[in-house]
């Protein structure tokens, strides 16, 4: 991610549990208060569950599986950020679970960092970049790998150890 | 609002046309002297040259111009509709389509065809005709149909239908035309006009009537009023040498004396015709019943089915707001819309269900060209046209079905000696059948042929790595190979199957309609391909049922009976998972158990008894909570995984619930079947 774009990121910083993420505000749809989700049985912890935006029948995800974070129950100020991310090249409406929702914001390019490669508790193909803001971290996850379905994990898996390989 | 293409209407009109051409030619071949078919084909291609002519496509027209007097002589009895003809025509059928679909490409074979027809008609075969041959003898037969008698005076009186001047006709240009045919009088006839207070400036109420002098212009008159035939008063008839002199033409009454500036030639007539009726044309052919139809375009349909769905939810969600309420008008209110929306319902997706028989049509042409090109003698039988599937899903049906039905004719028939020698009739038999079975709508093909050969199954899919020789494959197993990838029994590879694509592709197809695939076979008597498939209908009748603190639709017509699981049976949890309902095992399934549910096991469960296909299997619930219209959405990519469900719906309460891919749970359910006999 050198090639990171020089203007600034209008980012929506969200919280899970004690990280500050920020995600790309302009595919971000709504945000709801949490509303009942339905549990879909033997689906992949990540995406358990399915809300209903709007009439539309949504999978929620929860972030926190894949950053192995702590799961309590949800308070008051849980919320919902609904976005549009790409499944394996496919626009897909979906749900992203947030202890809590600061504020939109600018995050300058220049201050984006790649994710370092050691040191690190996170699969490192789950972030873009680091960006800093008063002094502390923000995490811009890349949706589009997090949210990889099995099949395409694998083949991207197979595709860059053979890049590797050569 | 933008206006569709025109060029684009007529396509279309054009490409619907040429079916129906098709399937009149096809059913000619076996009914050869049924005047309805010989009109319904002139028909059409009349229709064709009409519009063609007027969206500009000239070769088209002036093809089937020619094409239409050829077949002029079948209409007129003069030339029987021989299968060699049939042939012909059908090759100028589908050069038209290529005229139509590609007018810029260059186009050739046109006179070929042409001289074959002619040919074809005077007697001959037709067969060895070949592009750039000399013209045959026979081709000036369409010429040599007897002329009129010259010149000779005429009379033609119309008046146009109440709504014609709406749609835009302009009785002037027909004057026009009319004109172009020879010399004539134009009077208006002003009798029916009505007092101005009551007059409605759209309706034409003015009649015309013309003298002429041509030669018999009944033919050309009836091209000038081709797209309104319909409703209006036209005749045509030849005058009396008597009534000659136009001056002393005794004006009808109350005709007013609006003589149009028309250059009046008199010549009269050489022998008196006999006053023979054309008589009103609109009499004359009283069209098939056919209901009046419009074209919408699909994407309003699926447009409309959404605006339906959503109705459809909030209509729940009122019911169960009024449930709850102790408001007897609003317990109506809600009442009456839950019955008026089950109808809109019912209206908007029988909009979109069309009879599978616009599929099985097609396939007539294609035995047709089979039984041509591979020498093999075939009747081709169809049954349950009238079975109903949704639109899409006919679409995406066409082409698995075409290889289905090449790959039975092709390997599955044997040729005619060999059925000789194995006492069977030199005919083979397809058999196309399509029959509702429960949620689903089974449809096979079915030949009479040699069957599978299934040694020659298993080597050839030793041969291309699919198997390997230790590998132990039930006799389904072994059927099912066709269906692989790069597979491919036939000796040698013929043109229409036998390139190893084709039944995976088949497969695919099917599998991506959530339908399901099955062989049986006979050695020797033949086998046949079955296709089962979902109705896919957007919106279902469903049973809502609770597993633990899950809510899970049913599709209602997948659901045959609901019982209560018997004590025994629970405490039994282990090993027997049957049921015995009325002599008969049933498998069933602990939904609570498949789905992983954490809750405490409930006294009284209950089993709903599902079916797909022939198998049963029941779903153990905790509850059955009721019945509900269930919109299906599709899962996003993230879930499409789960195959235990085919998609999720809406609540009344807001609320997602899941649906239950019965199909595939009748199939987990049947793998208990298996392992009990196994045991």
């Amino acid at each position: 991610m050198s090639s990171a774009p020089k203007a600034p990121m209008k980012a929506l910083t969200l919280r899970l549990q004690d990280e500050l993420f920020a995600v790309e505000a302009g595919s971000v749809r709504e945000i709801l208060d949490l509303v009942p989700i339905t549990e879909v049985p033997n689906a992949p912890e990540f995406v358990a569950g399915l809300i209903n935006v709007r009439g539309r029948v949504v999978p929620l995800a929860d972030l926190r599986v894949m950053f192995g974070m702590d799961r309590p129950e949800p308070n008051q100020d849980t919320r919902i950020v609904v976005m549009e991310i790409d499944i394996d090249g496919e626009p897909t409406i979906a749900g992203i679970l947030a202890d809590k929702v600061h504020d939109v914001t600018d995050i300058e390019a220049a201050s984006i960092e790649d994710a370092p490669k050691v040191g690190m508790r996170w699969r490192p193909e789950f972030i873009k970049g680091i960006g800093k803001r008063n002094g502390g971290f923000i995490i811009i996850p890349n949706l589009g790998r997090i949210f990889e379905t099995q099949g395409a994990r694998s083949a991207h898996l197979a595709a860059s150890e053979e890049r590797s390989a050569s | 609002m933008s206006f569709p293409d025109p060029t684009e209407t007529f396509r279309q009109e054009a490409r619907e046309l040429l079916e129906q051409l098709e399937l009149g030619l096809l059913d000619l071949e076996q009914n050869p002297a049924n005047d309805d078919l010989i009109n319904s084909t002139f028909r059409a291609l009349h229709t064709i040259k009409g519009s063609g002519a007027m969206f500009g496509f000239t070769a088209v027209a002036a093809f089937v111009h020619e094409f239409e007097t050829a077949f002029d002589q079948v209409r007129k009895g003069q030339s029987p509709a021989t299968p060699a003809l049939i042939g012909v025509a059908l090759d100028a059928k589908d050069h038209i389509h290529k005229l139509i679909e590609e007018p810029d490409a260059p186009q050739t074979g046109g006179q070929a065809i042409l001289e074959a027809l002619r040919i074809v008609i005077a007697g001959g075969t037709g067969a060895d005709i070949v592009l750039d041959e000399a013209p045959a003898p026979a081709a000036s037969i369409a010429e040599a149909a007897p002329v009129a008698t010259g010149e000779q005076r005429w009379r033609i009186r119309f008046r146009l239908p109440g709504d014609s001047l709406v749609y835009g006709t302009n009785p002037l240009l027909l004057l026009d035309e009319i004109r172009a045919l020879g010399p004539c009088t134009v009077v208006a006839l002003t009798d029916t006009i009505p007092s101005l207070d009551v007059i409605d400036p759209e309706v034409p109420y003015i009649g015309w009537q013309i003298d002429m002098v041509a030669d018999d212009p009944r033919e050309a008159i009836d091209d000038v009023f081709l797209f309104l035939k319909d409703g209006m008063e036209l005749s045509v008839e030849p005058l009396a040498e008597e009534a000659a002199a136009p001056a002393s033409e005794p004006v009808p009454e109350g005709a007013a004396a609006v003589q149009l500036p028309v250059a009046v030639a008199i010549k009269a007539a050489a022998e008196p015709a006999p006053r023979a009726k054309v008589a009103k044309v609109a009499d004359k052919e009283p069209a098939p019943a056919a209901s009046s139809s419009m074209r919408v375009d699909a994407e309003r349909l699926d447009e409309l089915m959404d605006r339906v769905g959503e109705l459809v939810i909030a209509q729940a969600r009122l019911t169960q707001i009024a449930n709850m309420s102790q408001d007897g008008n609003l317990k109506t209110i809600a009442e009456e819309l839950e019955r008026l929306s089950s109808g809109l319902r019912d209206t908007t997706m029988g909009i979109r269900m069309v009879p599978i028989g616009t599929l099985f049509g097609r396939f007539r042409r294609l035995i047709h060209d089979l039984s041509r090109d591979l020498g093999k003698e075939i009747e081709f039988v169809t049954t349950g046209e009238d079975t109903e599937l949704d639109k899409t899903m006919i679409e995406r049906l066409a082409d698995p079905l075409v290889h289905l039905i090449r790959n039975s004719v092709d390997h599955g028939l044997e040729s005619a000696d060999k059925r000789l020698a194995a006492g069977k009739e030199a005919k083979g038999t397809v058999r196309l059948s399509a029959v509702y079975a429960g949620a689903e709508v089974k449809i096979s093909v079915t030949d009479d042929g040699a069957g599978l050969n299934a040694e020659r199954i298993r080597a050839k899919a030793e041969e291309n790595g699919i198997i390997t020789p230790e590998q132990k494959l039930t006799e389904q197993e072994l059927n099912h190979l066709i269906f692989a990838p790069g597979f491919s029994t036939a000796k040698e590879v013929t043109s229409l199957s036998g390139r190893g694509v084709g039944m995976d592709v088949v497969k695919r197809t099917i599998d991506g309609l959530r339908g399901s695939i099955d062989v049986t076979t006979k050695a020797g008597q033949g086998s046949t391909m079955t296709l089962r498939l979902p109705l896919t209908l957007a919106i279902i009748d469903g049973m809502l049922v609770r597993v633990g603190n899950g809510r899970y639709t049913i599709p209602l017509a997948a659901v045959e009976e609901c019982v209560e699981l018997p004590d025994g049976v629970e405490a039994n949890a282990r090993g027997r998972n049957f049921l015995d309902i009325r002599g008969s095992l049933v498998p069933f399934l602990r939904m609570r158990e498949v789905f992983g549910t954490k809750a405490p096991i409930e006294p009284h469960q209950k089993v709903v008894i599902v079916s797909s296909g022939e198998g049963r299997v029941g779903l153990v619930v905790d509850q059955i909570i009721g019945n509900n219209q269930t919109v299906i959405k599709q899962l996003s990519k993230l879930h499409s995984g789960i195959k235990s469900f085919s998609g999720a719906t809406i609540l009344g309460d807001g609320t997602v619930a899941l649906i239950l891919d019965t199909a595939h749970l009748v199939a987990f359910g049947q793998t208990y079947v298996d392992q009990g006999r196994a045991a």
